[in-house]
């Protein structure tokens, strides 16, 4: 399936290459660079370029192209869902999925490469069967692999490989079992210049971070599961349970993992807790434009709106701005052209607010269309659903974990045009 | 020197070992004087260095640097010969980085490549799983032709490997081994059918991409194992359930019948509530036939449906592929809010789904209209997404939406992505031409856009207004006039080309403005675009033809300067035009029909969407993002008009049966040997499995009646034993000769079993000759050895494994013959090699060889209990005993027995223990520990043991309460004094080879064929004797092996075959009352139809 992989970073430069099957030259990553070339920026890029002999199938993360070479006919899908894990793998092996980070543990990364795939199909991509296999770098395991000349690779087979459960190693143990919950809501919107919401909807997922020692079977149940709408599950989840009685029951990985991720369906009125004013005008024949942007809290349950960001991708023509916050600090990108305004908490009494002037390149006509905001923030304590976890049961351990559940409402791609 | 310390400062870089490096540089700094290209040959002298070095610390370090000198793509290849030492490494992180750069290498240097592979060879025999999957991974990676028949061999062992990591791996190997070698197909295609019959879920996925890979035609492989692919697809790991959904499409396709013809059916419990217009169309089409959806088929789609809600966007995208394809219409509903999800994903993912979303929004527009909404775009999107959301959102448009939908376009059109806010007005004009209704606001708006400051979105606006106006040829002559005037402004070709195409089109329209926008262009012609040039061509004909009079100098103007254009295009324009409508006395028939040619009524423009074509490709697929077929695209064939036989994915019940029995794991992976001679093997099959159910039931029953009436007639057989010992010495010898005969028949028989030749009289000659000499030397004395040392395992879930662990060996045994006589004039051209190669496979032969003979679990426990001491006689306490076959805990010479006591009064018994022991001479007993007491109805177990010094002599013993005293016996069952043994089939044959003459007792049985197959003949055995199974290569041999638990003496018993319905039993040992013993009652059950 999967040929060979070449890491590209911005400035076009392979850094690291691998081949699962006979090699296949560098030269083939010029077609990729020809398509790179032609698209005006990264995001751009086709994921999918054929060439004469190959398909490339490419992902962006982190400022780096992961290119993998296909021969064969493959859902792209496929290799793309596979690339995300292997950058997945990187961060979470490294901390960063950067090209430094690559290129200090270029060992590490080519026996992980090696271990995730055979001959091009997936091999182990659970990263708890990785971190048996290999062991992450930490500088405790460094100092001591120099002194007592141990390696970092395990070697015996992990025991999730050939249980059914793959995702859980044996023996895991604890002298504090916990179990933490983060319900996180993100509200996709589009709001229209009248400030009328064009689409709304929650997407939330429910992440979880379990240390629990031996093999606990838990079960999370709702007060109200009825509100998901589409769910999609970590591997561990007991389907007929859930369409059955509406209960999460499982077997957890170790550590950090995303439980589920869902919907909340469509036909329920999503709350904006927040509302922008904004007057953003160029003057016909003159240099320059108002800009006027406030906010303000609505609906909010009672908890405060804090995290306010908002980010503008102003025309190109604007040269500069000029503005004053009443709150917050804002940066102009004069090369991008971007403007971000950290705005912080918001509180009732006093509307925070972002006024001045815009000059824009002379003699260039008028940009014709506003540019759209984009709002960040984040609502603590609240599920902006209503989305409430009843209980947690665990079965097959004897001791009493420390549960807990921690609720937050973010925006996702929350946007205002104006 | 600067060249040397240039090359310390990229090695600082590249490894950790700065000071290493310095240190073996050192060493070798005249060297430098070679001046530049010194540097990299030096630096890769102290890579040598130290990999020479006997500290496993600075070879890892000199891989490190080597590995990442692989990863930048520098060139590492001529440290081949120092890299590949190591790699019979100890340190695990070195073998596994020299495995890295064999693997990267090996292509290039053949020769030395093959240093390594006896080293993979010892390792595919390691007892740790994770090095034998290695060992086999690295193996088949190195791609060198040579190694093509050790790597078949591997791939044959590793498939039928204990630990399902390694058959994944195996599964893995065939794929590569294919790409390397096509010419094996046949053998690989023969470890996929095995593969296939696996039921690991680690295993499915990977066998079915290699199913695809090398044999993707051979559908009939799947038949059987259809549906427990089903079954299992939830629990496979995510990449496999990928490959395996997209083969069941395909199978799907070729193996049931459309359900798209009759839907909305009766079976239709999903049925969705937002049923489209489309669908009704299609259901006033219905036929009236009846369908019924083959269950298999209604399987597949009901067990895809979980999948939906797989996290991995792949795994989503082949079940919705699979509903698309093979489900009913009114069902592929489901599928569209999982697609929905996926688009809060990264953009990549995005950009695959709505290419698929927008492929089958054009056929039903009522799946993905719920969520029109979804696909509105964003600024922030990269422009392929908002370009591919526009699509689907027009491909969605409808008369109740599109209101909404251009209400959302006028954002759109004033985008400052321009290239998304050409499309989006190509969008408009699409929504106009299709929706009659909004045509005439679509046009209007279109229109308002030509004032746009924007030329891009002008340009864009007068082609599409073009289009429109083409299609409602009504009275549009603001219009053009409008356009007329932009002609001044605008720059872009296509628009201006498109806005003289209009004028001539309807230049009787606007008679006035023509010849002016005629004129106009005659001025700039030389400077215009050729796009534009041939357009004013066109307007000058047609104006010379509906108003010659003004225009008529001004064409033929145009004309003359088109005649020297540089273009060729332009110029034959020009020529075929003047011959046209200008008359001379040259011009033929044509002219007349000039103004017919030119003015002719033109077809509208069809608008449709770029996605059209691409539903002939399978969705989710390469082939279907590029819309050009992809190499290795399978092509989804047409539903068949009548289904081919639904009873080819029929499986007998033969595995659920035989679970608990290891001979059903024996049988089924006999096949593949099997295989290798019979080619009707799936016919036997079947049979084997038909009769076996049928006779499992009645068997148990039978041998419990009978091995309690062979045990009473064992004791004076027993006397015969104990005074013939003179006779060894003569034994021995004819043991020797008669080996040899039994060999030569074995191997006889199994060129017969390869020519398929019913007869073996030869053989069976042979072969009793051996037996008549063997069957006067009944009786032999009783030779003590000491007990061997045992390893026991004692879970019984190892049981099963342990049995079948014996079989790969016997497997590459068979195989070996085989590949030297088929292989050896092919596959081994250089005579330097052959003998290492025959040294190696004579490794793999060794290594079974001294595999100790091991103690291994039982096969099969029966569970017949025997009455110790009666109710009736034991006033109320009832005793029974029971052989658990387990290894006894109170001493390795012990046989265990449990037994169970029962208080049948209703008063309490009290201390139960064992009396007085009444046992023959050398006879042992560990007694229970006490019972304090026992309460009324209650019962208790416990567990003694018994050294029987293997003779079927009864233990008598007393068995008390506080009050009472009962004498009981424990007469054992000659075959519970055995405990089985799991070894090769080699050793089989050697031990036996030992045991001929005097020590081998044999019968003839007569029985129905149905007894003789392979599991009703292992039930059977091991019911009446706690043997352990050898395997087999030959399927008329039925080998069983144990040793006795007192002196550890083996016994070995074989069943074979023989023509008609008899079969010959022998039983070999050196203690031959036992061995006796034990055919007189194995021969019976075995003879009973």
């Amino acid at each position: 399936m999967i040929h060979s992989l070449f890491l590209i970073n911005c400035s076009g430069d392979i850094f690291l290459e691998k081949h699962w099957k006979s090699v296949v030259s560098q030269s083939v990553c010029d077609y990729f660079f020809e398509a790179q070339e032609k698209a005006a920026d990264v995001e751009n890029v086709p994921p999918v370029i054929s060439t004469p002999h190959h398909y490339l199938i490419s992902i962006y993360r982190d400022k780096l192209f992961f290119v993998s070479v296909i021969q064969t006919e493959v859902p792209p899908l496929f290799v793309i869902e596979f690339l995300h894990r292997v950058a997945d793998t990187f961060q979470d092996y490294f901390g960063e999925c950067s090209e430094a980070a690559i290129k200090d543990n270029v060992v590490i990364v080519y026996e992980l490469l090696e271990e995730m795939l055979d001959n091009g199909f997936p091999l182990a991509t659970e990263s708890n069967i990785l971190k048996e296999l290999i062991k992450p770098p930490t500088i405790l395991r460094s100092v001591v692999n120099s002194i007592t000349g141990s390696s970092n690779v395990g070697d015996t087979l992990p025991t999730g490989q050939l249980s059914n459960i793959p995702w859980r190693r044996a023996g895991v143990k604890y002298t504090n079992n916990e179990a933490y919950f983060d319900v996180v809501e993100e509200i996709d919107a589009i709001i229209d210049k009248s400030g009328s919401t064009v689409f709304a909807e929650i997407q939330g997922v429910i992440d979880a971070c379990i240390k629990l020692s031996g093999m606990p079977d838990l079960s999370l149940s709702f007060m109200n599961p009825r509100l998901l709408d589409d769910v999609s599950f970590h591997p561990c989840i007991r389907f007929k349970r859930w369409e059955s009685e509406r209960v999460l029951s499982f077997i957890p990985p170790d550590g950090n993992f995303r439980l589920i991720s869902y919907r909340v369906s469509s036909q329920n009125l999503v709350a904006i807790p927040v509302y922008v004013k904004h007057n953003i005008s160029f003057k016909e024949n003159s240099s320059c434009g108002r800009f006027d942007v406030t906010i303000g809290p609505k609906q909010n349950m009672g908890k405060t709106v804090e995290g306010i960001t908002v980010t503008v991708h102003m025309p190109k023509v604007v040269l500069n701005m000029n503005l004053t916050p009443t709150q917050g600090s804002y940066t102009f990108d004069p090369v991008t052209k971007v403007l971000t305004w950290d705005v912080g908490k918001i509180t009732p009494q006093k509307l925070p607010s972002l006024k001045g002037l815009v000059n824009l390149q002379s003699g260039a006509p008028k940009p014709e269309e506003n540019p759209s905001l984009n709002i960040q923030f984040k609502i603590q304590q609240l599920a902006i659903s209503g989305l409430k976890v009843n209980r947690l049961d665990m079965y097959g351990e004897k001791y009493k974990p420390f549960k807990g559940v921690k609720y937050v409402t973010k925006a996702g791609k929350f946007q205002v045009r104006t | 020197m600067a060249s040397n310390s240039l090359a310390y400062n990229e090695q600082a870089g590249a490894g950790e070992t700065a000071e290493l490096g310095q240190e073996a540089a050192a060493t070798m700094s005249p060297s430098g004087a070679f001046g530049l290209f010194s540097s990299d040959l030096k630096k890769n002298e102290d890579l040598k260095q130290m990999l020479e070095s006997n500290k496993d610390s600075a070879k890892l370090d000199a891989m490190k640097r080597i590995v990442g000198m692989i990863a930048k793509g520098r060139n590492a290849s001529e440290l081949f010969p120092a890299v590949v030492k190591n790699v019979a490494s100890k340190n695990i992180e070195i073998k596994k980085l020299v495995y890295v750069y064999l693997v990267r290498y090996a292509e290039e240097q053949q020769d030395l490549a093959l240093l390594s592979i006896s080293t993979f060879q010892r390792a595919l025999k390691d007892p740790n799983q994770l090095i034998r999957a290695s060992a086999l991974r690295v193996l088949s990676s190195i791609r060198v032709p040579i190694i093509v028949p050790i790597m078949m061999l591997a791939i044959k062992d590793a498939s039928a490997d204990l630990s399902p990591y390694v058959r994944k791996n195996a599964a893995h190997a065939i794929q590569k081994l294919y790409s390397l070698d096509p010419e094996q197909k046949e053998m690989l295609i023969e470890v996929i059918e095995k593969l296939l019959k696996d039921k690991s879920t680690l295993v499915a996925g990977s066998v079915v991409m290699a199913f695809e890979e090398v044999c993707p035609e051979r559908i009939d492989l799947i038949h059987k194992n259809y549906r427990k692919l089903c079954n299992l697809l939830v629990d496979v790991e995510e990449w496999g359930q990928v490959v395996i959904i997209h083969m069941l499409t395909r199978y799907a396709r070729t193996q049931f019948v459309s359900p798209w013809k009759e839907d909305g059916g009766a079976e239709d419990s999903e049925k969705n509530f937002y049923e489209s217009d489309d669908e009704q169309r299609e259901g006033t089409e219905r036929r009236k036939k009846p369908y019924a959806m083959d269950p298999d088929h209604r399987l597949l789609i009901r067990n895809t449906k979980p999948l939906l809600q797989s996290r991995n966007a792949a795994v989503v995208m082949a079940v919705a592929q699979l509903y698309w394809h093979i489900s009913p219409k009114s069902e592929a509903g489901v599928i569209s809010k999982s697609l929905v999800r996926l688009l809060r994903s990264n953009r990549e993912v995005q950009y695959i789904v709505l290419q698929n979303i927008a492929t089958m929004s054009i056929q039903r527009k009522g799946m993905f209209e719920p969520y029109l909404k979804s696909f509105y775009v964003r600024s922030t999107d990269p422009t392929m997404i908002k370009t591919l959301k526009l699509e689907i959102l027009t491909n969605l448009a409808n008369e109740a939406n599109v209101s909404t939908l251009l209400r959302e376009f006028q954002t759109y059109v004033r985008s400052q992505d321009k290239q998304f806010a050409a499309a989006t007005i190509q969008t408009v004009g699409r929504c106009a031409s299709s929706i009659s209704e909004v045509s005439d606001s679509c046009l209007s708006g279109l229109v308002c856009l030509l004032s746009s400051r924007d030329e891009v979105v002008v340009a864009e606006s007068v082609v599409v207004i073009k289009k429109l106006l083409q299609m409602r040829p009504a009275q549009h002559g603001e219009i053009i006039k409008h356009m007329a005037k932009l002609l001044d402004s605008i720059t872009v070709p296509v628009a201006r080309a498109s806005i003289l195409w209009l004028i001539g089109e309807n230049c009787e329209r606007v008679p006035k403005i023509a010849p002016d926008v005629l004129r106009k262009m005659a001025k700039s012609f030389t400077s215009e675009d050729d796009l534009v040039k041939l357009q004013i061509l066109n307007l000058g004909a047609k104006l010379y033809l509906t108003n010659s009079k003004q225009t008529k100098l001004l064409t033929q103007y145009i004309l003359n300067l088109g005649k020297y254009d540089q273009n060729y295009d332009i110029r034959d324009r020009t020529r075929f035009i003047r011959q046209l409508i200008v008359p001379n006395e040259k011009s033929g028939a044509l002219s007349k029909y000039a103004k017919k040619i030119f003015l002719a009524q033109k077809p509208a423009p069809l608008l449709e969407s770029p996605f059209k074509d691409r539903d002939h490709f399978q969705l989710g697929t390469l082939s279907h993002t590029l819309n050009t077929k992809a190499a290795g695209y399978l092509e989804l064939s047409n539903w068949p008009e009548v289904a081919p036989d639904p009873s080819v994915r029929n499986v007998e019940v033969v595995e659920l049966q035989t679970k608990e029995w290891t001979p059903a794991g024996k049988a089924k992976k006999e096949n593949p040997a099997k295989k290798f001679y019979s080619e009707s093997e799936e016919e036997e099959d079947s049979s084997d499995s038909s009769s076996e159910s049928e006779s499992e039931s009645g068997s148990g029953s039978e041998e419990e009646a009978d091995s309690s009436e062979d045990s009473s007639a064992s004791s004076p057989s027993e006397q015969e034993g104990e005074s013939a010992s003179e006779s060894e010495g003569r034994s021995k010898r004819t043991a020797k000769k008669s080996w040899k005969t039994r060999a030569k028949s074995d191997s006889e028989d199994e060129e017969k079993e390869n020519e398929k030749s019913k007869s073996s009289d030869s053989s069976s000659a042979e072969s009793s000759s051996a037996e008549e000499s063997s069957s006067d030397a009944e009786s032999e004395s009783e030779s003590d050895s000491g007990p061997d040392s045992r390893k026991v395992t004692k879970e019984k879930e190892g049981r099963p494994k342990q049995a079948r662990s014996t079989l790969p060996k016997d497997v590459s045994l068979l195989d070996l013959d085989d590949f030297n006589s088929v292989s050896t004039p092919v596959a081994l051209p250089t005579p330097v090699l052959s003998p290492s190669l025959r040294a190696d496979l004579e490794g793999l032969n060794l290594s079974t060889t001294s595999s100790v003979i091991n103690v291994s679990s039982p096969v099969f426990v029966p569970m017949k209990t025997h009455v110790l001491l009666h109710r009736m006689s034991g006033k109320g306490l009832a005793a029974h005993y029971f052989f658990p076959r387990q290894p006894c805990i109170f001493g390795a010479k012990m046989v265990s027995v449990q037994i169970t006591l029962n208080n049948t009064t209703d008063q309490k018994i009290e201390n139960i223990h064992v009396g007085e022991k009444k046992l023959p001479a050398g006879m042992q007993m560990h007694a229970f520990s006490p019972v304090d007491s026992l309460e009324p109805e209650g019962s208790v177990t416990v567990s003694m043991g018994i050294d029987f010094c293997d003779s079927t002599q009864t233990a008598s013993f007393q068995l008390c309460t506080k009050d009472d005293c009962f004498s009981v016996n424990i007469q054992p069952p000659v075959g519970e004094l055995l405990l089985p043994v799991a070894m090769s089939e080699k050793d089989f044959k050697k031990e036996q080879g030992m045991l001929t003459g005097m020590n081998e007792t044999s019968a003839l049985i007569v029985a129905t064929p149905q007894d003789f197959t392979p599991s009703v003949i292992l039930q059977k055995v091991v019911n009446v004797a706690n043997v352990g199974a050898v395997p087999s290569g030959q399927d008329h041999l039925h080998r069983f092996a144990a040793r006795t638990v007192h002196s550890g003496s083996l016994m070995l018993v074989t069943v074979e075959l023989k023509e008609g319905s008899t079969a010959q039993l022998i039983i070999n040992t050196e203690k031959t009352v036992i061995g006796s013993v034990l055919l007189r009652e194995l021969k019976p059950v075995l003879s009973q139809g």
